[in-house]
């Protein structure tokens, strides 16, 4: 059996890289994919703890499956957010929408 | 068993082949690959079910499964099972869909998609195949999403469009809604059952041990799946829109894969179903509805291909009779006869289409002389729908309405009436179609599209035959079906009954005796009722879009005036205090002002450089203050959501330092 460190080294580079793509890419969809690095990230430690710390009880896989239905929704609403802020601005670079500036 | 592996994986892999792969020298040979690989499919399918047909003894022909997930300690497998149900249904699929492939060389030629179209073709094929193999109804469940897709994906082949478009969104919402039934039903199963296998579901001693009530709620749950895949009422208001996408998709999407799904599931849990009467007997009030409505609208549509999809709903309405008044035979019978007609009749549809470019049987007639070989295969399926002997469709519609007289007599009634109109509307669409004066002439289709006619005609012909005993009821025996006796005078009186919706639409059609626009007339509000489709599109639209629509605006409206208003009465209160406070300010104030800064002009002269110098200066200090702080704050709303996103994660890194180093918390 694959030892726990891994899946949390593993989680944590994922993690590490949707950090840096939300930090540096400028695309809106760029961020979007980022965003379910981060998602993936948590999943993984969900599952690795799950398997490893209570192998009995399935709360954290179930959990994990939840994740993954919620980001579905999450990036349904979010593309038509993009699809939107496309039609009004012609642009979906962040950098150029700033209309909530103080 | 690698030989019923690759049965779906060869039409996967044509279709991954085709729509993946960037070389040009693969896109360009897409339609061989996809024929070849079903070609290859369909041998190996008959090859089953000859094995199956000669399979003595219980339990599935080929039995496989793998571990897919384990979740806590429950497994969840994947697996393939052959029974004599999915042995059947394997060789219409890919029978049809060979048929369908070959045509569409001829009828998609030309497209600037066409490699496309092959691939999701393949894919439809895969998908439908997977399913009927599923050996769990968890994997049953994700391959029917897939039919879904495929599916939604041809309807709206011709996307640049906007009918297509909608229609594809349509279908794809609808069945949806049924989708949400046929899930509460799988995770009902889950919970009832502990496990997603048929063998243990429907075969097991739990099923005797598990309440009629929730065995019915599960029954009723997957039945409307089923309702939303296979168009029955009301959620067949799809169908007649998926016409918009290409006609051999029609075919395949009416005869052998995406219709037929939904009476698939109700076949395979069909042990379930018999535990449960009362489900039983809806899924035959609901065929019998069904059917009697499809016919009727299809006797007012003048649109081929719409005809052709009210039939449709018409014989799946047949179909789930069949299976409710308990007899799987007749069911599973109807849906392979009817998988031969149906097919034909719409490459025939296509043929015709494709010859004149339009759909409008107003605009055709006295096709006969152009197109011969389209013309007399469309008679042999015209006849075999109508169910005139010896034709498939006459034995298979015997065997449903032998079923519902042991049933249910209102509902007999009603499905003779339904065979009576499905006479009279398909003779009404020959007549129209190749009959009379020719206002366009046709060409006959090149051989691609003609040879698919000619195999499915002479199937059409003889298929109902396995059945007969004749054939030593070879069909009854396969499906380990009931077997009821024919009654001779119920097949004369079916007979009876096409033959007389065949004459009406002779007398009306052809010989035009029967005045159609006078008896329109005659019973106008029914005309009109059934001639708008019963209203089912607008009450749906009503409910659910304007439903939601209006949800959203009385949302709206909140927002607008009770959150909004909230925040502008606060705003007009403090504007009314303010009001009165100038108003004190200007009379009291100011007159006590006015006199007191006479009596202080003296003394303010002095205190005027006090003022100036030391109240002033204090003033502006505080305001430059202010000021450079809220510019300094200013600075962090910047709107750019990146540096918003630094700031979180900034603080994320804080609290692990102080976490890890500082011992906090």
């Amino acid at each position: 059996m694959i030892p726990l460190s891994h899946y949390l080294a593993l989680s944590a580079f994922v993690f590490c890289a949707g950090v840096y793509g939300l930090l540096t890419r400028k695309s809106a969809l760029s961020l979007y994919i980022s965003i379910e690095l981060l998602f993936n990230a948590a999943n993984l430690n969900f599952i690795a703890f799950s398997r490893h710390i209570a192998p009995g009880n399935p709360a954290g896989q179930v959990f994990a499956l939840f994740t993954i239905a919620i980001s579905a929704a999450e990036f349904g609403v979010g593309i038509a957010i993009i699809l939107l802020l496309f039609r009004q601005l012609r642009t979906v670079r962040v950098s150029e929408v700033a209309a909530m500036k103080g | 068993m690698l030989n019923v592996l690759l049965i779906p994986a060869l039409p996967l892999l044509a279709a991954v082949a085709i729509l993946f792969a960037a070389s040009p020298w693969l896109r360009e040979r897409a339609s061989r690959i996809a024929i070849g690989a079903i070609s290859v499919s369909f041998l190996l399918s008959l090859v089953v079910l000859l094995q199956a047909s000669g399979h003595e003894g219980h339990g599935p022909l080929y039995e496989g499964e793998m571990r897919w997930l384990t979740l806590g300690t429950t497994d969840i497998s994947l697996g393939i099972m052959v029974d004599n149900l999915s042995a059947l249904m394997l060789v219409i699929v890919t029978l049809v869909a060979l048929l369908v492939q070959v045509y569409s060389l001829g009828y998609m030629h030309g497209d600037p998609r066409f490699s496309r179209y092959y691939g999701f073709l393949s894919l439809f094929t895969f998908s439908m195949l997977g399913l009927v193999l599923s050996d769990n109804i968890l994997q049953l469940f994700i391959f029917w999403e897939l039919v879904g897709l495929c599916s939604y994906l041809l309807i709206g082949f011709w996307n640049e469009k906007p009918a297509p478009q909608l229609a594809q969104k349509k279908a794809f919402l609808v069945t949806k809604a049924g989708d949400l039934g046929f899930f509460l039903g799988v995770m009902a199963i889950f919970a009832l059952f502990g496990s997603f296998r048929f063998e243990e579901i429907l075969a097991g001693p739990k099923l005797a041990l598990i309440a009629p009530a929730a065995l019915t709620f599960i029954a009723l749950a997957l039945f409307f799946g089923a309702m939303g895949k296979s168009a029955q009422f009301p959620l067949h208001i799809w169908l007649p829109n998926a016409m918009e996408g290409p006609t051999p998709v029609s075919a395949l999407i009416h005869a052998a894969t995406m219709v037929a799904a939904g009476i698939f599931l109700v076949a395979r849990m069909y042990p379930l179903f018999e535990a449960a009467p009362y489900a039983l007997a809806v899924v035959a009030i609901v065929g019998t509805v069904t059917l009697f409505m499809a016919a009727t609208i299809a006797l007012t549509v003048f649109d081929i291909k719409g005809v052709l999809a009210y039939s449709t709903i018409s014989q799946l309405g047949y179909m789930m009779l069949g299976l409710g008044a308990g007899s799987l035979t007749a069911g599973m019978f109807h849906l392979m006869t009817h998988a031969f007609f149906k097919a034909l009749l719409f490459l025939g549809a296509g043929s015709v289409i494709h010859a004149v470019h339009t759909q409008d049987l107003r605009e055709m007639g006295g096709l006969r002389k152009d197109m011969p070989l389209t013309f007399w295969t469309f008679l042999i399926a015209t006849l075999a729908l109508a169910g005139i002997f010896p034709l498939a469709g006459f034995w298979s519609k015997d065997e449903i309405l032998l079923a519902a007289w042991h049933h249910s007599r209102p509902l007999f009634f009603l499905a003779l009436a339904g065979a009576f109109m499905t006479a009279l509307y398909m003779f009404r669409l020959v007549f129209l179609c190749f009959f009379g004066a020719g206002k366009k002439h046709g060409h006959e289709s090149p051989d691609s599209m003609t040879r698919p006619l000619l195999v499915l005609a002479v199937l059409s012909a003889v298929a109902g035959l396995v059945a007969t005993p004749l054939f030593g009821n070879w069909f009854q025996v396969f499906i380990h079906g009931a077997h009821e006796e024919p009654s001779v005078w119920l097949m004369l009186l079916s007979t009876l009954a096409a033959g007389a919706g065949i004459g009406v639409a002779y007398l009306a059609y052809f010989r035009r005796a029967i005045n159609v626009a006078v008896f329109t007339q005659a019973i106008r509000p029914l005309y009109v009722l059934v001639k708008n489709k019963y209203y089912v599109d607008e009450v749906v639209d009503l409910v659910f879009v304007k439903g939601s629509l209006l949800l959203g605006r009385v949302l709206a409206w909140l927002d607008h005036s009770l959150v909004d208003g909230a925040v502008n009465a606060v705003a007009s209160v403090a504007r009314l205090v303010s009001k009165a406070a100038a108003l004190i300010d200007t009379y009291l104030i100011d007159g006590a002002v006015n006199f007191a800064g006479w009596l202080t002009r003296a003394l303010s002269r002095v205190s005027g450089l006090f003022d100036l110098y030391v109240v002033d200066g204090a003033v502006n200090l505080g305001a430059w203050l202010t000021g450079g702080f809220s510019s300094l704050l200013r600075a962090t709303q910047s709107g750019q959501v990146q540096s918003y996103v630094m700031v979180v994660f900034a603080g994320l890194a804080a609290i692990a330092v102080l976490v890890l180093f500082g011992g906090m918390i």
